[in-house]
């Protein structure tokens, strides 16, 4: 014990010097220069608190309402510096935030009160308030006060020139806003989902309301001077889309956006480092739809490449079932499945792509659902028979139902059941049998073949 | 200085002007007309947010163009951020479609990272790039009467006046000339598409004329205005009619409106045009929301005042007899 804390205690001892050579992309992690962590510790709290608060606007399908509010604190910002003339962030915050809430209540109230839609009152509030903020800010610069300069830095955003006092700021909001949610949880979630509901069960919606526009609007404000007013937008609204595409879980949601935005702190923080010259809100915002983009491509069930798997899937499979389809129909007439069929005479039957349905004969040969006893010349094996067998009873089944009980004509209902004869399952056939009162024919008079498919039939259905 | 002399200097700016003044109430008319005539079908299709994103996404568009041709040149500049405008959309509606994100949040997600990415290449290239970044969001609408253009030995005017000028003429040919079109397929797309009208032909044409005239407009006034000049003076009109080539004239009227008494304000101020023209236009928004003949919150209110005294007299009168 006693040397393993020594080496330990000599090895802090010697990280000053060792930093000193190490490369500039290795020294960041000794996180020895405090400015690195404290551009650190703020970027990573406001990407965590942000990404938070996002993921309500995006559930409530306002993922904008953080981009107008963002603008409209431009003139708060101004405006309290014209009044106290200090950059104290805790003054700039409080003037940040009730210039927000201001733009909030004026979005709500030009939804409500006169015929503009939800977008154009957005968009006015946001160009607006910020035109106003910039007015303000020309007239603060020409006054040649020499304590605005970098009032500007709200604009875009100074993350590197943060100092412990804003950094101060930026973690107590984030860790208020965390709390808060944590708090608020259960009644945020119901909010959210079903807001009649909780307004029957006695919930005080409105005041919900304005408490998620107010943490909202927290985060909006802590965020201005770090990434900016245009692009604390992302902020909110990119960690919360990119959780959405692993889960639909709320509180999973939350905590993955929490994490990607405070990822994205840290790369744009570490991307500053590296690049005197690189902007650490623009990089944060890079760097979260780098994990966006991942996500929408790999992301398990409604990642891209998962929902195209399973369309292809799908495809082939019933690209495979209607080709052992074609086969039993062909054989159905005279109940003798060991007659052999070339290409052409299943394509007279039904049509296919010729590569494509040679490609997929093969396959079935492989799977065993049919034979090629000579060259060219396929028939269906016996598991073959029994699979398609199946999907005629269910296509057959579809259309007395859809005759019998939808009343629809007879002639209407094949292509439906082309459809559904892949979809439906053992569970639904038995139920569906036993509401038909176990049917022998359907609408075209062909027979059904029974459950286990001993295929006792005559004609087929294609009429 | 107090607020007499202030409102004289706005005054004064306004009904004296001199070259400076006329020159600069004309461009930022221009670019109030050129949006307006866009803005009006934008708001109606519920897309002023797409405005807003496409004003933020053309930047990196710009600083290409402006990296491949080293100057201020206007086309290869309309050219870049045009295609970064289409791309906006394009982008969008591939997030929402493909990707089954709702709309809002691809709009967000798109310009986002568009416009991080410019202000990235502007700070990376900042020596190369003359291209201010403050300007790109609030322009510098006060120095472009003093950029005029020499064509054949003749001084012309200021660029930005003919740039705006065209832009404008453009538009009114665009939507003059698809004037059903784009009526049909902003109210009734199904009946468009039944129609057999290019429905989606028709919202890339639109989307493209906004980003055009929201480059042009760019460099004049910078992004802000740009979305103010859209989507305020349209939705203002949008509260006084419900004909939509009233509501056409009327938004022209209010950009043109917004523009000269924008240009008073920044005089009285002594601060940013751009931000006076966005501010003006709000309060007349604010003003038609309240005062309007027909949708106005005082109106409605003593509609309602109105029709609650007669129902009353009727009860009474029924009570009597």
């Amino acid at each position: 014990m006693r040397l393993i804390s020594i080496s330990l205690y000599d090895m802090i001892e010697m990280l000053p010097a060792a930093s000193a050579a190490m490369p500039d992309w290795l020294r960041f992690f000794t996180f020895q220069s405090p400015n690195v962590v404290y551009v650190l510790l703020g970027c990573m709290a406001l990407g965590a608190g942000s990404g938070l608060i996002g993921c309500f606007s995006f559930l409530r399908k306002r993922s904008l309402i953080g981009d107008a509010l963002a603008h409209a604190a431009l003139p708060g910002v101004c405006m309290v510096f014209l009044l106290t003339g200090t950059k104290n962030p805790w003054v700039i915050l409080a003037g940040a935030s009730i210039a927000c809430w201001v733009g909030a209540l004026s979005i709500d109230a030009i939804v409500r009160y006169t015929r503009c839609k939800e977008d154009s009152a957005l968009g006015m509030v946001l160009s607006v308030y910020f035109g106003l903020g910039i007015l303000l800010l020309t007239y603060i610069q020409q006054r040649g006060d020499a304590a605005q300069s970098g009032l500007d830095n709200f604009l875009f955003g100074q993350a590197a020139a943060m100092v412990p006092r804003d950094v101060r700021v930026i973690s107590l909001v984030s860790l208020l806003l965390i709390v808060a949610v944590v708090l608020a949880y259960k009644e945020l979630k119901l909010m959210t989902f079903d807001p009649e509901y909780a307004r029957a069960i006695g919930m005080p919606v409105r005041l919900l309301e304005v408490f998620l526009a107010t943490l909202l609007v927290l985060a909006v404000a802590i965020g201005l001077q770090a990434v900016g007013v245009v692009l604390m937008a992302a902020l909110l609204v990119t960690p919360a889309a990119t959780a959405r595409f692993w889960t639909h879980r709320l509180s999973i949601m939350l905590l993955l956006a929490a994490l990607f935005g405070a990822m994205s702190g840290f790369i744009g923080a570490y991307v500053s480092y590296l690049g005197p010259k690189m902007p650490t809100g623009p990089w944060m915002v890079i760097a979260v739809t780098f994990v966006f983009l991942v996500s929408l491509l790999l992301a398990p069930q409604r990642g891209l490449l998962a929902r195209w798997l399973r369309i292809s899937r799908y495809r082939r499979k019933t690209l495979h079932e209607n080709v052992l389809r074609t086969l039993y129909l062909l054989g159905e007439p005279d109940k003798d499945w060991q007659q052999l069929y070339s290409i052409d005479a299943m394509m007279k039957r039904r049509t296919f792509i010729p590569n494509t349905l040679a490609g997929v004969l093969s396959r079935l040969k492989k799977g065993g659902f049919v034979q090629e006893p000579v060259g060219g010349q396929f028939r269906l094996t016996e598991s073959g028979i029994l699979r398609a067998a199946r999907l005629t009873r269910l296509h057959r089944l579809w259309e007395i139902y859809l005759t019998k009980k939808l009343e629809l004509p007879s002639d209407h209902v094949h292509a439906d059941a082309e459809e559904v004869e892949h979809i439906i399952t053992p569970a639904m056939e038995v139920e569906l049998a036993a509401t038909l009162d176990y049917p022998e024919e359907d609408p075209h008079r062909k027979v059904v073949p029974a459950p286990v498919a001993t295929a006792e039939s005559s004609e087929d259905s294609q009429s | 200085m107090n607020l007499l002399t202030m409102l004289q200097n706005g005054f004064n700016a306004v009904f004296r002007a001199d070259a400076l003044g006329l020159w600069i109430m004309l461009t930022g008319s221009l670019v109030g007309v050129a949006c307006a005539l866009v803005g009006v079908f934008l708001i109606l299709r519920r897309m002023s947010m797409l405005g807003d994103a496409i004003s933020h996404s053309v930047l990196p568009g710009i600083v290409v163009a402006f990296l491949f041709t080293g100057t201020r040149n206007i086309i290869p500049m309309l050219i870049g951020a045009g295609a970064l405008g289409i791309l906006t959309v394009f982008l969008t509606d591939v997030l929402n479609r493909q990707g089954k994100l709702q709309n809002d949040a691809a709009i967000g997600v798109t310009f986002t990272w568009l416009f991080a990415l410019g202000v990235i290449m502007v700070s990376y290239y900042a020596g190369h790039v003359d291209l201010d970044l403050d300007c790109v969001l609030y322009g510098e609408i006060l120095y472009s009467p003093f950029d005029t253009w020499t064509f054949f030995g003749l001084r012309m005017g200021p660029r930005s006046v003919w740039i705006m000028g065209s832009i404008s003429i453009a538009n009114l040919l665009f939507i003059v000339l698809g004037w059903k079109q784009l009526k049909l397929c902003t109210f009734d797309v199904g009946l468009a598409a039944s129609m057999g009208f290019y429905v989606a032909t028709w919202h890339y044409l639109l989307m493209g004329f906004v980003s055009m005239t929201t480059v042009a407009a760019f460099e004049s006034v910078g992004a802000i205005l740009v979305i103010a000049m859209l989507i305020v003076p349209a939705n203002t009109a949008y509260l006084l009619t419900d004909r939509l080539w009233l509501m056409t004239l009327l938004a022209v009227v209010f950009g043109i409106l917004s523009a000269i008494l924008g240009y008073g304000l920044a005089a009285a101020l002594n601060g940013s045009i751009a931000g006076a023209m966005a501010v003006i236009s709000g309060i007349l928004f604010v003003l038609a929301a309240l005062f309007g003949p027909k949708h106005g919150i005082l109106c409605k209110k003593l509609r309602i005042r109105s029709w609650r005294n007669n129902s009353r007299t009727q009860a009474n009168l029924a009570s009597i007899e």
